[in-house]
């Protein structure tokens, strides 16, 4: 209950102080959808607040060789050695050449940074658990932060892959865990509003399609000629065989799968960011509605996203143990058909 | 829809920091983790089965150790009642012993008394008979012939007194 009044006593103050603040900047009208989908994005430079921008190292690599430069010398229509982001057309937002054709570009993005941050704090963690491990041997149970993430990987290792896979599991074992981790690091460093996090990576075609693929080639390649003859030559009546009705539709559902999981994961963390920000321009859309309106929209928006933010927690872990059991048990699935 | 075109640079450093992290943690990381977790548990399951069977053989000599003062105790008994018999056996045949020895002696002594008693007896008679003799020879003054037929006569004489 103390915790509850010292919350709503923050949410009051911020409703008091928020409209003071946007008296400042007037005049250019709150553009819901652009402010989204910034956010949703990539960019070339990392936004904290305000005028704060962290520049970022653009890499572009064309048949003239290579050329980097960092992103606040081509921000506002610069050019820097002939290359400058486009502002409309196919290629908008993106970094083109004079004629504006596009490179083959391989920037050090806002969210190949927060790539690069959760590979680290992935392989930090993991290693340095790893390092514990080594130095204790198996004779000392670990307690704190160790003994948590051991039960994490212990649930993962044998409640979902184990259960999921059975007999053989440990090949798969290690992919799975490094899924479900990335998965994790990835859903909750995305939660973060500034700047290690708040990028939207498990909310990016890109990212859940490469490892959707992954669990393609962990599903497929790895399969006994069983499951192969199960495709194409399935257990069915002859007549179902000889037009290859069942053979295309098992075909298909080769595909299907790692196509469900990369828009399962992708939809999901995607329509938590779109909520959240929704809500939080709401304070911004009711602005100019007056103070009254503005302030108690404030509370209810801060309360929505306190809300929201809880849910997206649950759903950061919900989807990385969906996508990591979907897997195993396509994998489990594949060789025991 | 920006959103759902996949954009090749994020693709190219996606499959490269993911490969790498793969399999640097693959190799380094989760082998060494999952592995002690499964030697722990190999190692409790090991412990309680041993404890286990060390309490049940510590149940196995303690039940040995009782049968085996059981055993002691019925053996000491059945030791002290055949000594018990043994002595009451001992006693009663050095009891019969003295009882026959000590019957030898006084039947012995018996015969012994009675030969004596007859031996005297006669002895007393033979001098009797001579005193018998001698006084008659001096009361009727004249010698008599100590033959055979006087000797018959006076022994007759004696046994009808």
């Amino acid at each position: 209950m103390k915790a509850f009044l010292h919350i709503l006593f923050i949410c009051m103050l911020s409703c008091l102080a928020l409209p003071c603040f946007a008296e400042e900047k007037e005049e250019e009208a709150f553009d819901v959808a652009a402010t989204i989908f910034e956010h949703l994005g990539d960019s070339y430079e990392w936004h904290i607040a305000g005028d704060c921008v962290i520049p970022l190292p653009c890499i572009v690599i064309e048949k003239g060789g290579v050329a980097t430069f960092m992103s606040d010398e081509i921000e506002d229509g610069k050019v820097c050695k002939g290359y400058h982001i486009a502002e409309e057309g196919e290629y908008e937002g993106k970094i083109v050449n004079a004629d504006g054709e596009r490179p083959f570009d391989i920037s050090i993005t806002k969210n190949v940074l927060e790539l690069l941050i959760v590979c680290t704090v992935m392989c930090v963690v993991i290693l340095s658990l790893a390092a514990w491990y080594r130095k204790h041997g198996h004779k000392k149970a670990p307690g704190g932060f160790v003994g948590a993430m051991e039960a994490v990987i212990d649930f993962v290792d044998k409640d979902i892959v184990k259960a999921s896979i059975g007999h053989g599991y440990e090949k798969f074992s290690y992919y799975l865990l490094t899924i479900f981790f990335f998965i994790l690091t990835c859903n909750l460093l995305g939660l973060l509003p500034v700047f290690p996090g708040g990028a939207n990576l498990t909310g990016n075609i890109t990212v859940t399609a490469t490892l959707a693929i992954t669990s393609f080639i962990a599903i497929n390649f790895f399969a006994p000629k069983e499951y192969y003859k199960s495709i194409f030559w399935p257990d069915v009546p002859l007549f179902l065989k000889a037009i290859p009705l069942m053979p295309v539709i098992e075909f298909i559902g080769v595909f299907t799968k790692p196509f469900s999981l990369t828009i399962r994961l992708f939809a999901n963390i995607l329509a938590g960011h779109v909520v959240i920000l929704s809500l939080t321009c709401l304070i911004f859309i009711t602005e100019p509605m007056g103070e009254m309106m503005n302030g108690s929209m404030t509370v209810v928006s801060v309360l929505f996203c306190l809300f929201m933010n809880c849910l997206e927690l649950l759903v950061a872990f919900l989807q990385a143990y969906v996508f990591t059991m979907l897997t195993a048990t396509f994998i489990g699935m594949a060789h025991n058909e | 829809m920006n959103l759902l075109t996949p954009d090749p640079g994020l693709l190219f450093w996606m499959v490269l920091s993911f490969a790498v992290v793969f399999l640097l943690l693959a190799k380094f990381g989760f082998p060494v983790i999952v592995g002690a977790i499964n030697k722990r548990k190999e190692f409790i399951e090991m412990s309680l089965l041993s404890a286990k069977q060390a309490n049940e053989k510590l149940a196995k000599i303690q039940e040995e150790s009782e049968q085996l003062l059981a055993d002691a105790k019925a053996k000491q008994k059945d030791i002290i009642a055949s000594a018990m018999q043994e002595k009451q056996k001992i006693l009663e045949a050095a009891q019969e012993e003295a009882r026959s020895s000590a019957k030898q002696i006084v039947d012995e002594a018996t015969a012994h008394i009675a030969a004596e008693k007859d031996k005297a007896l006669r002895e007393v008679r033979s001098e009797v008979a001579a005193l018998a003799i001698d006084i008659a020879e001096k009361i009727v003054g004249e010698k008599m012939s100590n033959t055979a037929e006087q000797q018959r006569t006076i022994e007759k004489l004696i046994d009808e007194l």
